[in-house]
């Protein structure tokens, strides 16, 4: 196999494992944002955690290996990615402790404050990370200031302006839409007929700052079409990726919420892609001199170490694909609360 | 170091709750299953903080550590994705179906999963002792000169996996280290189940416990002694300045060198000061015999020297801990043999203590291995007869990151990591002082549970008995 496939492979999987990431963490992030507007009184803010309890766990494992994984097939990129973010990196680790600690140990003390605090982290934590996902990936979109030698010259400041806030604001909002659906096929009665209510507006907020974020992409960052334009067939994906949004809403009047959040899923999968598809061949674009970006091919590690990390990948993602399949059918259902529940 | 409170405690904890499981298979007793279920919660608080802190490092070396990681990524960052990848989906799938569960999946299951979780948490030693020890012992790699920008730029880059994984010094450590994270999880067992002995709570389920803790308590503690032993003799060529700092042994000389039991050593006067020395041993530990010398610090060029007092202390630390606890197993289990374990007042309050030990070693062996390496992050090698650059660690730095930024991260850090620590050890202790569910509590469970599953296969939503399940968790 040539270096240059192999490297393409890894970009793809590096890609895989994103959106693996952001499908499944995605909506218990989202869970997270909803707990304090959706769940009444302690028992159903029980139940609203208890959906996520079995699974969110594994599902930051892919977050994770994502960075093992960059590091390994990419570790220029790793390096300079991570240092140039650094204050918000860290804000995002607080973020993902906050949130691991707040499922903990809300249930293990029964008193009122104490609850009250670990149900205001537990929000804090999952709307902050899931904004600052987005916050990120606009700056990767939008390139940043990369000088010589893969050493970043901006600061936090330069990272925070409107057009990653506004993805910021587009991710937040998709995981809220995600993490509600999925609610609503955990949940029944009284919180369930609750939350359907909640997701027209979600929906609507979530569609226009598609729009939104469509427009400022084209309008900021020029660049991020030039790979569709080159490759018309890539016209398929924001294509799919607009119809995957319209079925949400058609499939919830359908009655069919699982296939909505099927849609849901494919609504952020496309979205990746297209931000893979936007930003290929670089990994992080400079904004000084474009011969300052890291690519994919000034990143990339030795032919040998793609080679035995692409055998080691084959070993073990089926092995992860089917326990995780397991693991989510044995937690199939609707969630109920027992002695081991949060 | 923060983190490493809490990996090893997974791991050790993992067995015993292992043990106890299958117990409960082969007896369908009860009280096994109570164990059980109590060592499970009291795993799942620290799983998850061991988590939490776990991701934090895992990213630190993009952020903390750019150049490092540019260095070595070729490298270590292969390990560390194999660790992802081999253990973490493993740990964390399972770890589901062992908390959430125990009334959903039937009890082979039940306890396949409590193997896997186990299993995951050693997958996971293994990638990443395997990585800290290529930093130690490298091997399977070139030095490849890249250019960047009009700079060349030297990388490691890996030529031989598997020589790079089965490194002089992985298989060493990794023995130790997990068998030293097996000792923690019987001591932290058999304390619990001694304080439940001492004031006579739960007595049943404790008994159990401790007929398994102490018996492991014992072997591993004896099987940390050996491994260490070899991982020291190793030093002697592998890591000759590590070996002289944890020993202070600055003059090599025409004798045979003694053993430290002890001191106060001083770098600058290159003296050991209120030491008590026991002569020939330190040759005969290494050589196996009484007349080789062992080679000092004289002969590494001072700017290699790792500091001397800190190691030098750990390790004895850990040396001392390890007699310790191998003494309070040996009369553990020689008690619990003789049927009298239980009129010891003093020893069960000694085993209570232990845990406090076996943190105290296992922490203290990483500060030494960590510490003794310095000033290098990746040791220089020699492959074949020839040199390989090593990194040092202040080239280990990130350029683009301030001072301040590092600061405030670190007090930031601090701050979470000081708040976490007190939020575990009140949570630990709640559940410690709730103890596990009487073998009563658990029939009435079961026969609840099974009633419910009946109202569900007729088609009832059982809603009345979720709010009284409610009550009950209350």
């Amino acid at each position: 196999m040539s270096y240059d496939t192999l490297t393409l492979i890894w970009f793809v999987l590096l890609g895989v494992l994103l959106c693996g990431y952001v499908i499944l963490d995605g909506f218990d992030l989202g869970v997270g944002i909803l707990h304090p507007f959706i769940a009444k009184d302690d028992r159903e803010r029980r139940l609203v955690m208890n959906s996520i309890g079995p699974l969110w766990d594994g599902n930051e494992v892919w977050l994770v290996t994502f960075g093992g994984a960059l590091f390994a097939a990419f570790p220029v990129a790793y390096a300079t990615v991570f240092s140039s973010f650094y204050t918000a990196f860290f804000l995002l680790l607080t973020c993902l402790i906050g949130r691991a600690v707040s499922l903990e140990f809300r249930s293990k003390v029964h008193a009122k404050a104490w609850r009250k605090l670990w149900d205001a982290g537990f929000f804090l934590s999952s709307f902050t990370a899931a904004a600052l996902l987005g916050i990120a990936a606009g700056n990767i979109m939008a390139g940043m200031e990369l000088g010589p030698k893969y050493h970043y010259e901006g600061s936090l400041l330069s990272q925070i302006y409107w057009y990653p806030l506004l993805v910021g604001a587009l991710t937040t909002s998709m995981f809220a839409l995600h993490g509600a659906i999925y609610l609503y096929l955990k949940t029944e009665e009284e919180l369930q007929a609750r939350l359907r209510k909640a997701i027209t507006p979600l929906f609507l907020v979530f569609a226009s700052l598609y729009v939104v974020v469509t427009l400022a992409t084209w309008w900021h960052v020029p660049h991020a079409t030039e790979n569709i334009a080159a490759n018309p067939i890539l016209w398929v994906v924001p294509a799919l990726n607009a119809l995957a949004v319209l079925n949400i809403p058609r499939a919830m009047s359908l009655g069919k919420p699982l296939y909505a959040f099927f849609s849901s899923s494919m609504v952020i999968l496309a979205l990746a892609t297209l931000f893979s598809v936007a930003i290929f061949p670089n990994l992080m674009l400079s904004t000084l001199d474009p011969a300052y970006s890291i690519t994919l091919y000034n990143a990339r590690s030795s032919q040998n170490t793609l080679q035995i990390m692409l055998l080691i990948a084959g070993l073990g993602m089926p092995c992860v694909l089917s326990y995780t399949v397991i693991v989510y059918w044995i937690f199939r259902g609707k969630v109920k609360l027992d002695t081991h529940s949060y | 170091m923060f983190h490493y409170l809490f990996p090893p405690l997974s791991i050790g904890l993992g067995l015993q709750l292992f043990l106890c499981e299958l117990a409960y298979v082969r007896t369908k007793n009860l009280a096994w299953e109570a164990a059980a279920r109590f060592w499970t919660r009291v795993f799942a608080v620290n799983f998850a903080l061991g988590v939490a802190t776990g991701l934090v490092m895992e990213f630190e070396f993009g952020t903390n550590w750019a150049a490092y990681s540019r260095f070595v990524g070729d490298v270590f960052g292969s390990a560390l994705a194999a660790e992802g990848i081999f253990a973490f989906f493993l740990e964390s799938g399972f770890l589901a179906v062992l908390v959430f569960g125990w009334d959903r999946v039937g009890p082979m299951m039940h306890l396949f999963s409590t193997l896997m979780v186990f299993l995951g948490s050693v997958f996971s030693a293994v990638w990443i002792v395997v990585a800290n020890s290529w930093q130690q012992t490298p091997a399977g790699y070139h030095i490849v000169w890249h250019d960047v920008q009009g700079e060349m730029m030297p990388r490691a880059e890996v030529t031989d996996f598997w020589a790079m994984v089965f490194n002089p010094s992985s298989v060493d450590r990794l023995t130790h280290t997990v068998i030293g994270a097996l000792v923690l999880g019987a001591f932290f067992v058999a304390s619990v189940s001694s304080f439940y002995l001492l004031k006579k709570r739960h007595e049943d389920v404790a008994k159990r416990c401790l007929s398994i803790a102490l018996p492991t308590a014992l072997l591993f503690t004896f099987l940390a002694a050996l491994t260490g032993h070899d991982s020291a003799k190793k030093l002697v060529e592998t890591q000759p300045a590590k070996l002289g700092a944890i020993e202070a042994h600055f003059h090599t000389t025409d004798e045979p060198t003694g053993l430290y039991v002890f001191g106060w050593p001083d770098a600058e006067e290159e003296t050991v000061h209120y030491g008590l020395q026991i002569p020939y041993l330190l040759s005969l530990m290494v050589y196996s015999d009484l007349t080789t010398p062992v080679p000092g610090l004289d002969q590494i060029p001072s700017s290699e020297h790792p500091p001397v007092w800190l190691p030098f202390q750990t390790f004895h630390l850990m040396v001392a801990m390890g007699t310790l606890m191998i003494a309070v197993a040996i009369l553990g289990c020689w008690f619990w043999y003789r049927g009298t374990f239980e009129r010891q007042r003093w020893l069960m309050w000694i085993i209570v203590l232990m845990p406090l030990a076996a943190m105290t070693a296992n922490q203290a062996g990483w500060v030494t291995a960590e510490v003794g390496r310095q000033p290098w992050v990746v040791y220089p090698s020699v492959q074949d007869g020839v040199e390989m650059m090593g990194m040092r660690t202040a080239d280990g730095l990130s350029e683009s990151v301030t001072a301040e930024q590092v600061l405030s991260s670190i007090i930031l850090f601090g701050i979470i990591y000081s708040l976490l620590f007190a939020v575990w050890v009140f949570v630990l202790n709640h559940k410690i002082q709730h103890g596990p569910e009487t073998v009563e509590e658990l029939e009435q469970h079961h026969r609840l549970h099974s009633k419910e599953s009946l109202a569900r296969a007729m088609g009832h939503r059982g809603t009345s008995y979720s709010s009284m399940m409610d009550e009950e968790t209350r």
